[in-house]
């Protein structure tokens, strides 16, 4: 019996097994998604249709939005594994925990992130979005989702063997979330005025970084905790 | 005079395990080795599951450790899981994805890569199941999609949580020659069951006895 499986192929297995099984329970990409749309759809309705005010508030209400869809959808993360045992399996498999929390993170973000953006250019035409804007809204949410789908993670890793961890894993990932929100829509607003806006670009792809390469460790310890 | 060397596998030593203020056991020790089949046998809410649990690595007990090839788990995990199954009571089949599937996944991530799913599955009698999802198999047959990995494996230890649940007469009957099998190979088989098996005896059977304590 032969073994031997290289780190990449373990990644590629474990993405395509969860992107499967997100096809086939299709209320879990659409869920969210719906769930932004509907929220920047409604400002217009309640504040008026005046383009003045909808475009200075538009980026915050996007990126709010955004946030909250992605925090919609972070509990599925986990859950189902550890509910049907599966989350069990992967802390006992041979392959490093980090590299498979990390392809499981990225099939989240695929699957709830990349839709976020793709639509994202379409609600700013709603909401009289800066033409000069565009650019930065796509870029600082190109970057900024995968930062709130690792940090989440880290979240609903803690929270998983709880009953009710909804209110908590918001308590608990909300604060780190802020700062991603403020770097970004000021982003955008410094784009509006035709400013430079590369230097809050590189602090929220600063942060990518920097949750790229950590977040899974600290992922994989707390997910060691939960099932303790 | 040749003395025969058993070789220890995994060891536990002095564990003691506490769930809700209640001492499950205490200093609790003992050696396995290879072709040994031990069942842990005690009351509902003795501790069984805890046991399997601690010497799997997935919890800490609270006091004591469990060692492999005399080398405590936790430090080198990673040779640890390369020759440990773990087959808990909640069996980490995907109710989404195809008897098939599930196999081809679980196989595919413990790093084999020369198996045939339709061969292993036809062993636990789940021809022509193969593309049935796993969530429309009954209570049995998603029990089978786990222990279908047991056919296809070169981990030694094998922890087994109620293997039993759920299959028929027939079917616990291929799984203790399975065991029997691998006891002779060398490795060792732990597992918890309510069930008398029919062809391991008590010569050969191992019991380790958990009380249920109030304390």
């Amino acid at each position: 019996m032969k073994k031997g499986i290289s780190f990449r192929q373990a990644f590629y297995t474990l993405l395509k097994r969860d992107l499967q099984i997100a096809i086939r329970h299709k209320g879990d990409i659409f869920n969210p998604l719906l769930f932004f749309i509907l929220i920047v759809t409604l400002f217009p309705l309640a504040i008026g249709p005046e383009p003045q005010i909808l475009s200075r508030i538009a980026p915050g209400i996007i990126w709010v939005a955004a946030l909250l869809a992605s925090m919609l959808s972070l509990e599925r993360l986990f859950k189902a594994d550890y509910v049907d045992g599966s989350l069990e399996q992967m802390l006992l498999s041979p392959q490093p925990l980090p590299l498979m929390v990390l392809a499981k993170v990225l099939a989240h973000w695929l699957l709830t992130g990349v839709p976020l953006i793709l639509v994202a250019p379409l609600l700013a035409v709603l909401l009289h979005l800066d033409s000069n804007s565009y650019g930065a809204l796509m870029a600082t949410l190109a970057l900024g989702t995968p930062v709130l789908s690792l940090l989440g993670a880290i979240g609903v890793a803690l929270t998983v063997g709880l009953h009710k961890g909804g209110v908590l894993l918001s308590l608990l990932i909300l604060p780190l979330y802020i700062p991603v929100l403020i770097f970004a829509t000021t982003a955008i607003d410094a784009a509006g005025f035709n400013l430079p806006y590369d230097g809050h670009l590189a602090i929220i792809a600063a942060m990518l970084v920097g949750s790229l390469t950590l977040a899974p460790f600290a992922i994989g310890a707390s997910l060691r905790v939960s099932t303790n | 005079m040749v003395e025969q060397m058993t070789k220890t596998l995994i060891s536990a030593k002095e564990l003691t395990c506490i769930r809700q203020e209640r001492i499950l056991f205490d200093e609790l020790s003992f050696d396995i080795s290879e072709g040994e089949i031990v069942q842990i046998e005690g009351p509902n809410g003795a501790g069984k599951t805890s046991l399997l649990r601690i010497l799997a690595g997935l919890s800490r007990p609270y006091a004591g450790d469990v060692h492999y090839k005399n080398q405590e788990i936790n430090h080198f995990r990673d040779e640890y899981n390369e020759d440990l199954l773990y087959i808990g009571h909640l069996a980490g089949v995907k109710s989404e994805l195809t008897a098939e599937e599930n196999l081809n996944f679980n196989l595919s991530i413990s790093g084999y890569n020369d198996f045939n799913t339709q061969d292993i599955l036809a062993k636990v009698n789940l021809t022509g199941f193969e593309e049935a999802l796993a969530g429309h198999l009954s209570a049995g047959q998603h029990r089978r999609t786990a222990l279908a990995r047991l056919w296809h494996t070169s981990c030694k230890i094998w922890l087994l949580d109620e293997p039993f649940t759920a299959i028929d007469k027939k079917g616990v009957i291929e799984l203790e020659h399975l065991f029997l099998e691998h006891a002779e190979r060398g490795g060792c088989i732990i597992l918890t069951t309510h069930q008398d098996m029919g062809i391991i005896g008590d010569d050969i059977l191992r019991k380790i006895s958990l009380e249920y304590r109030f304390v």
